[in-house]
């Protein structure tokens, strides 16, 4: 069927020869080949992204229950759902988690990361084999992270504890188990976590950075802290921008290590936005309030998504 | 993204058709594909069920019953397993994309929310009959009236103990909350602890903290009331007393089976379906018991929990009046007898369940419990999950240090604002 529609006009083409260039014609066909490459990538971005997020706005403002998914009715409810989350006190708590766990993650997962890729910036004997074994974390599903991470914060059984008790450094933190250090420990799994990602892309960057300016700078006597910071940290910047841009992304939707963790407990202490949307739409089956959540991650995403592109273009002038 | 290189600019009128053809078939293709996936044409002799059982037994086990029934009733029974804590979305999802399976296995306390989004055919006028089930199982596969699910089987919580360190003490087993709370404190030595619960957030929780909440009177519909408070007390006196690890907080029902069986815990509240990891181990000597009241005399009162098989309302007679003698079958008294032998639970039926009393002598104590159990919906219907949220976070805030009227009083302002 495709062969058809690209023979018939063909053939229905006078001679080629014969053909005058008339320019109008020529620029709407190159027009056109643009937009023929073009398409592929908005018809996806169209299906996939802008239709569930219009939705995700929509059912926001909606009574999407499960009774809708019979029905297909879902009236609309006004700000209903909005004032209904924000009145919430849960969502207060949720939303400052999810800032202090984002911080604190990309703080940790970035400083040693970077240390990480410095460190393997030198040549060194086994430095290929241990740099891959750092990349461990990141290969291991996160779910199966999170469960040996509950086992290893265990109180009474888990191998920390046991750790420190041999120290003599006490041994009964209560890791998951209290309210008050429970966002701790799942920020110090989360920076394990993303090391890895941290170190190789950082090291890449590092890697890409021209010899003979750290010889230029030997040769001027700098420190190797003055080199650091005048021609490791200023040349690696477009790489930064990445790894913390792409880094936030991941970190503030996060799901489900905490869901393995501690299931956004105890008393709380750990719901995240993402975990109150999930338990608003999947536990309570309340769509529109989960959408409200939902909504308020895309936004905070968004916000920060336009300081990315503002920096990459001040990075392209 | 800023630079635009000129790659098609120099091309000719045929090269640029060239271009395009497949960006176009390709674009056509996807549509195609992604229009073909709703339409779904059932297959006439062969009938889905779609339940939770990913166990690699409790599969075998069902997928055994399926082909005896499939065999007597002349259809093929396809079994669909998804986790737990998804048949209820995926439910929905098929729902709204119009290809429920035949039948679907719901968690009992789940059922209400599906049938009251008007999904489940009443199986009554489906021809299922009642005959030979107790009338407290009937209501636990009912909702507002209607009987929409057929159980299987039941089960509760019962207080599980190990015999040898309870023999080594000389002490009986607690039956009341102050000899159980002694028992424990007596029981706690080195890393073990005396007992063993989960008070996790999640539906484990809620479910561990009934029957303490009901055998002293207290009730989900008021959850501030003092017979609630005095229950989540008495938890944290457990903890208070050493008794009770703190990560009971964290804990699931199969971590405090987990604790229990490596000896970390010399008593666990926990229920049947454990029984089949607890006989693994056979140096392990266990006993079951009542959960213990708060005096001597109080009816002990569990959580009736359990799966129950419903017809979803697809709108084909039909195929819906097959489905319900396929839920005849596998309800009957026969498969159930064998599924309770298999899985260690209470079958619901009657006649089976005497026959299984003799068969199963050591778990007596959880068929008297069963018998005296309540539905977790039985009073809120689908209301209960706000509840269980509500009531998740008070008795977690409870073990970690704020007082329990407090963190109750919280829950149920929680609870009736609908959050």
């Amino acid at each position: 069927m495709t062969t058809s529609t690209v023979t018939a006009p063909a053939a229905a083409r006078p001679p080629r020869t014969a053909t005058v260039p008339d320019p109008a014609r020529q620029r709407r066909r190159r027009r056109l080949t643009q937009w023929g490459f073009v398409a592929p990538a908005v018809v996806f971005m169209l299906l996939f992204f802008g239709y569930p997020l219009v939705r995700n706005v929509v059912m926001s403002f909606q009574h999407y229950t499960p009774k809708t998914f019979f029905t297909g009715d879902a009236p609309f409810n006004g700000t209903d759902n909005w004032s209904h989350v924000f009145r919430d006190a849960l969502f207060g708590k949720a939303l400052w988690h999810t800032l202090v766990f984002t911080a604190g993650s990309l703080l940790g997962q970035f400083c040693i990361g970077l240390a990480l890729a410095v460190f393997f910036n030198r040549r060194f004997p086994l430095n290929g084999v241990l740099r891959s074994l750092i990349l461990l974390p990141w290969l291991v599903p996160m779910v199966v992270s999170g469960i040996v991470w509950r086992r290893i914060l265990d109180q009474d059984t888990g191998v920390l504890n046991s750790f420190l008790d041999t120290l003599g450094l006490g041994g009964h933190t209560p890791w998951l188990t209290s309210p008050d250090m429970a966002l701790l420990a799942v920020i110090l799994v989360n920076v394990w976590i993303g090391i890895p990602f941290n170190m190789v892309i950082l090291y890449g960057g590092l890697q890409e950075i021209p010899k003979d300016l750290y010889e230029a700078a030997a040769l001027d006597g700098a420190s190797a802290w003055r080199t650091f910071r005048s021609i490791t940290l200023p040349m690696l910047r477009p790489v930064i921008t990445v790894v913390l841009v792409l880094g936030f992304m991941s970190t503030v939707k996060i799901l489900d290590l905490i869901l393995a963790l501690t299931d956004g407990g105890p008393a709380d202490a750990t719901q995240t936005l993402g975990t109150l949307t999930y338990q608003n739409s999947f536990v309570q089956l309340d769509f529109g309030a989960g959408a409200v959540v939902g909504n308020v991650l895309i936004l905070i995403s968004a916000v920060f998504a336009v300081f990315y592109l503002r920096a990459n273009r001040t990075e392209g002038k | 993204m800023t630079a635009h290189p000129p790659a098609a600019a120099p091309g000719g009128r045929g090269r640029s058709r060239r271009v395009v053809a497949p960006f176009a078939a390709v674009s056509v293709l996807i549509s195609a594909a992604a229009l073909t996936g709703c339409g779904q044409q059932r297959d006439a002799g062969a009938y889905t069920v779609m339940n939770s059982s990913t166990d690699e037994s409790y599969h075998r086990w069902d997928a055994e019953a399926m082909a005896r029934c499939g065999k007597q009733l002349g259809v093929t029974i396809e079994q669909q397993s998804v986790p737990a804590a998804q048949v209820m979305t995926k439910a929905l999802r098929m729902a709204s994309s119009k290809s429920l399976p035949d039948i679907v296995q719901f968690d009992a306390s789940e059922m209400p929310t599906f049938a009251d989004a008007g999904g489940l055919t009443d199986l009554r006028t489906l021809g299922l009959s009642t005959r030979d089930i107790p009338e407290g199982i009937v209501n636990f596969g009912s909702y507002q009236g209607t009987y929409y699910g057929a159980a299987r089987s039941v089960n509760t919580l019962a207080l599980f103990y190990n015999k040898d360190v309870l023999d080594e003490a000389g002490l009986p087993v607690p039956t009341t909350w102050a000899e159980l709370r002694e028992t424990a404190k007596k029981l706690t030595q080195g890393k073990r602890y005396g007992v063993a619960l989960s008070a996790g957030g999640a539906e484990d929780g809620v479910f561990q903290f009934t029957p303490f909440m009901w055998s002293n009177g207290g009730d989900e519909t008021r959850l501030d009331s003092p017979q609630v408070v005095a229950a989540l007390d008495y938890w944290k006196s457990l903890l208070k007393d050493g008794s009770l690890s703190k990560s009971t907080v964290s804990w699931t029902q199969a971590d405090v089976n987990d604790q229990f069986m490596a000896g970390n815990a010399a008593m666990m509240i926990n229920g049947p379906w454990q029984v089949e990891t607890l006989n693994t181990k056979k140096s392990l000597h266990w006993g079951i018991a009542r959960i213990p009241v708060p005096k001597a005399g109080d009816a002990s009162v569990g959580p009736l929990g359990g799966a129950v098989l419903t017809v979803p309302n697809t709108g084909d007679e039909q195929r819906e009046r097959t489905a319900a003698r396929i839920v005849a079958c596998l309800s009957g008294e026969r498969e159930q007898l064998t599924y309770a032998l298999n899985s260690w639970m209470v079958p619901a039926n009657e006649k089976a369940a005497a026959v299984w009393r003799k068969r199963v002598p050591e778990l007596d104590a959880l068929a008297d419990q069963v018998a005296a159990a309540r539905s977790r919906t039985a009073k809120l219907g689908a209301g209960w999950s706000s509840v269980s949220l509500a009531l998740q976070s008070a008795f977690q805030s409870a073990l970690t240090g704020q007082s329990s009227q407090a963190a109750l009083t919280r829950a149920q302002q929680r609870a009736t604002s609908g959050n």
